[in-house]
């Protein structure tokens, strides 16, 4: 193959024996694609078994040979117009079907969906064609197969044509055209024939020319998801560079971005690349890297947009479609792993909203359960902010998998952003974030000068457990051995911070518990970028108020100590300590965690 | 953007992804032009580093060209270079040269067996001392848990049914017939424990797509691809005794690209010059199902 030339990848699909094989086999006779002698070998030995000679018997011929290892790729055929080199995906085997049609289709950027005239369209004629727009495939076409067989019935054509157009209209999918073909007899494949005078449109090898190669999406928004932050120091190379591939837009040097969710920003000092000219800007589908102004601590998983352009969603909450290929079914109540981008988070069904069972077009049916191969519309919980898009703006950022038990099992667009408890709080935190005007010292020389790093620690537990008293003991000791350390109990907001909220009403249901946990994690972010090491005790801490603690706090700068035997609240800690512990004891504890994670040197 | 720039891309993607994924995270070396490639996208995709181990095995009988090339570049790129070896068999001459064994079998002993255990640990490993460039006792046994490794698509069939992120099982075990799904640049990167994952940044790569490549970079390749004047050069290296040349005139990068690209080759299996292929009907895929690279 000549590398110059064009190369498109197209995938086939449709209910099994619609006769997809068929047509590849047509197709690579039709375009010369197919080794010397090849074709008449297949007759030959279809005439000594008295069998009749079927185009399928060339792929199941080819890949004999392809396993003996003299061609080279069973999984993928490949054939040649004039105007380009085709890769047809091919997807082999019935069990798993699924699974393998999804992986090959999603290297495609074009499908031919087969239909079988005399058996009309059939579950899998539905699923994938509902799957191939799902994947993104814009371009499809709809091959009506085995015309031969109905007597090249055009009536039979038009009724195909119209029940399936009907179902693609319900998903909201466009082909570009539909075409009754013969695999068996050849029609319509590389050449209109006269056993179809009624058809005038065009021949399969010209619809595959019709597509459009698929471009980078230069002229969308700038979207890079980050996929590490590196720094190679052990070779004296002090760079810090900020990599991913660029999905959509373009970036160049002195460009504001925006890292999402954080909302942290700086603008582009160099464009980073090995073994290349100098480079002034990155753009759509570039494996890149840039480095920054200033030292902001940015991790992967967060997005880079820029400045002066439109932003991507951020939320906990999201109406999304999926489908679902795991043996298990995709329920209620389970922790799972929603993989988009960069970033991996758990994630919980919120509610089904409407299976959509392909195999009877009924699109409203009542399941409390994703089963395997359903395709469904779903509410969806992650545990923390993330940033997407959804996916009638930039479609790549809207796509996500799910993963249980170490295994990709299903996947999906978002349709939707919801709004969560933390919304307002989330826009008040960006805002705050986009005006926040920055002194010259970075965190990081502080963090050198004090000899500690900034550390929210949360003390919390039952109302009776001696929260404060230990809160006390710990800023003492910190500040005796040099620490900037200061202790902040709860209730110390309640008549200045907050003396325009009702203070009875904090912590009871319709209180304002939300409102003063986020002032009280506002002040806590001032005191950690100042540098300082912050105790706050609080009684029956929830993960509610943790969440919103979140959102306003850095998660990486907290942590959650919860002091009593019983957990008397749903709040995930990062450790437990005894009560039947004396304050000293669980002060080392606290201590030499403190130690163990960095935020304070150990001395030995 | 050419069709080089996009193979370079994805693969560079997926190398970040893997270093982001696996913390014990190594990547095989077999010093031929495509894990030489890999190892050059391995510098492009985090700017001139490589911040993983390379392992390579060393069965005693590779070409003498091939470790020196090995040992060069691993001083001059400062790469930590990792090497395993199955003394046990060569000690007891358990080798094909020997004739105490097939060609397989001296293959599953030198670099299947020495390979997995290298990769377990279970093995000693020896680490190039990048001051003195000698090798001496690797400290660490710990397994790797993510291995890049620079199979193509394109090589053999059964290579074409491979994943980008592919499981193995406690026993290097592959099941061809059911692979997870892998779609939208997402892998799998969650493996239970005892289980690691092969990656393959160059699955979509061809064989003229690699030598474009070469010359596009300027790659350092060892000199054994070319012609030196007697009409003969390897196109796929190995060990010595099971490897050889074939008839070719190329010389050069340039002239390698031409001769693919004209298709004087393409009736011939890239493999052809390697003996332990033609073995038992399917060497190479059983010796893959077995957790050859």
């Amino acid at each position: 193959m000549i590398d110059d030339r064009q190369q498109m990848n197209i995938v086939i699909a449709g209910h099994v024996d619609h006769g997809k094989s068929t047509i590849i086999g047509r197709l690579l006779a039709d375009t010369d694609s197919l080794p010397d002698g090849k074709l008449e070998a297949v007759r030959e030995n279809c005439r000594r078994n008295s069998k009749p000679f079927e185009y399928a018997f060339l792929l199941d011929a080819l890949k004999d040979e392809q396993a003996q290892g003299i061609t080279i790729d069973s999984a993928r055929v490949f054939f040649s117009t004039p105007l380009r080199d085709y890769i047809i995906i091919d997807a082999p085997g019935h069990i798993e079907f699924l699974k393998n049609m999804v992986t090959g289709a999603s290297r495609a950027e074009a499908a031919l969906l087969v239909i079988d005239a005399n058996e009309g369209v059939r579950e899998n004629s539905r699923r994938h064609g509902y799957m191939i727009s799902m994947l993104g495939i814009k371009q499809m076409a709809v091959l009506v197969n085995k015309m031969d067989l109905v007597g090249y019935s055009e009536a039979i054509y038009r009724a195909i044509v119209s029940e399936y157009s009907e179902f693609l209209k319900g998903i909201n999918v466009k082909p570009r055209c539909f075409l009754p073909v013969s695999g068996f007899q050849g029609d319509s494949i590389s050449k209109l024939t006269a056993q179809m005078p009624w058809y005038k449109g065009k021949t399969v090898l010209e619809v595959l020319d019709d597509f459009q190669k698929e471009k980078p999406q230069k002229d969308k928004a700038f979207r890079m998801p980050v996929q590490g932050v590196y720094k190679f120091t052990r070779f004296g190379d002090d760079r810090r560079i900020v990599a991913g591939t660029v999905e959509t837009g373009e970036l160049r040097i002195g460009d504001e971005v925006v890292f999402l969710p954080s909302g942290k920003r700086s603008r582009v000092k160099t464009i980073e690349s090995f073994n290349t000219g100098p480079q002034s800007f990155i753009a759509a589908g570039d494996a890149a890297g840039f480095t920054l102004d200033e030292q902001i601590y940015i991790t992967r998983g967060e997005i880079a947009v820029k400045a002066r352009e439109k932003a991507p969603k951020v939320s906990t909450r999201l109406r999304v479609n999926l489908f679902w290929m795991g043996k298990d079914p995709f329920v209620k109540n389970k922790d799972y792993k929603l993989k988009i981008g960069t970033i991996n988070v758990p994630v919980r069904i919120e509610e089904i909203i409407k299976i959509i069972d392909a195999s009877d077009l009924n699109l409203n049916v009542e399941k409390d359960r994703v089963e395997r191969h359903d395709v469904a519309e779903c509410l969806l919980k992650v545990k923390t902010n993330i940033a997407f898009d959804i996916a009638e703006e930039i479609e790549g950022l809207s796509r996500f998998v799910i993963v249980d038990n170490y295994e990709i099992r299903g996947g999906g667009i978002i349709r939707e952003e919801l709004d969560d408890e933390q919304s307002w709080i989330r826009d008040k935190v960006y805002l705050r974030n986009t005006k926040w005007i920055r002194g010259d010292i970075m965190p990081k020389q502080r963090a050198e000068r004090y000899n500690q790093k900034a550390k929210l620690i949360l003390i919390t537990g039952q109302k009776d457990a001696a929260r404060k008293e230990l809160a006390k003991a710990l800023e003492k000791r910190l500040f005796e051995e040099g620490k900037l350390v200061y202790y902040l109990g709860l209730g110390s907001l309640l008549y200045g911070v907050d003396a325009d909220i009702k203070s009875e009403e904090i912590g009871t249901e319709n209180g304002n518990r939300t409102e003063h946990f986020r002032r009280l994690a506002e002040v806590a972010n001032i005191m950690l970028d100042s540098g300082m090491i912050m105790i706050l005790s609080a009684a029956d801490m929830t993960q509610e108020d943790l969440e919103i603690i979140k959102v306003v706090v850095n998660s990486n700068q907290i942590d959650t100590i919860w002091l009593g035997d019983d957990v008397t609240t749903d709040l995930q800690f990062d450790e437990k300590l005894s009560d039947l512990l004396s304050i000293q004891e669980n002060l080392e504890k606290i201590k030499s965690r403190l130690q163990e994670t960095g935020v304070i040197f150990s001395p030995w | 953007m050419d069709h080089l720039q996009q193979l370079e891309n994805k693969s560079v993607h997926i190398f970040r992804e893997a270093y982001a994924n696996f913390k014990n995270l190594g990547m095989l070396w077999s010093i031929g032009k495509d894990s030489t490639v890999l190892l050059w996208l391995a510098r492009k995709a985090f700017f001139g580093h490589v911040p993983f181990p390379l392992i390579h095995i060393d069965t005693s009988y590779k070409i003498p060209e091939m470790i020196e090339y090995r040992d060069r570049l691993a001083l001059e790129w400062k790469l930590t270079m990792v090497v395993g070896q199955n003394k046990e068999a060569l000690a007891a001459k358990q080798t094909f040269p020997n004739g105490n064994a097939d060609r397989i079998t001296c293959c599953r002993l030198l670099k299947t067996q020495a390979l997995k255990d290298t990769l377990a640990g279970t093995r000693e490993r020896y680490v190039m001392n990048l001051e003195t460039g000698q090798y001496e006792v690797d400290k660490s046994s710990e397994a790797f848990t993510g291995v890049i490794v620079g199979a193509r698509a394109d090589e053999e069939g059964s290579r074409s049914k491979e994943r980008y992120f592919s499981a193995r099982s406690k026993d290097n075990d592959w099941d061809v017939a059911d692979q997870p799904p892998e779609f939208w640049n997402q892998f799998k990167t969650d493996f239970a424990p005892g289980t690691h994952v092969r990656i393959h940044p160059l699955l979509d790569w061809t064989e003229l797509n690699i030598w474009e490549y070469i010359k596009r970079e300027n790659i350092p390749t060892v000199s054994l691809y070319y012609n030196q004047g007697n009409g003969k050069r390897y196109r796929s290296l190995g060990c010595w005794p099971c490897t050889s040349p074939i008839e070719s005139a190329s010389r050069n990068v340039d002239e390698i690209i031409q001769e693919l690209k004209t298709g004087k080759l393409s009736n011939i299996a890239e493999r052809s010059g390697r003996e332990q292929d033609k073995e038992d009907g399917g060497g190479l895929e059983s010796l893959r199902r077995d957790g050859y690279m």
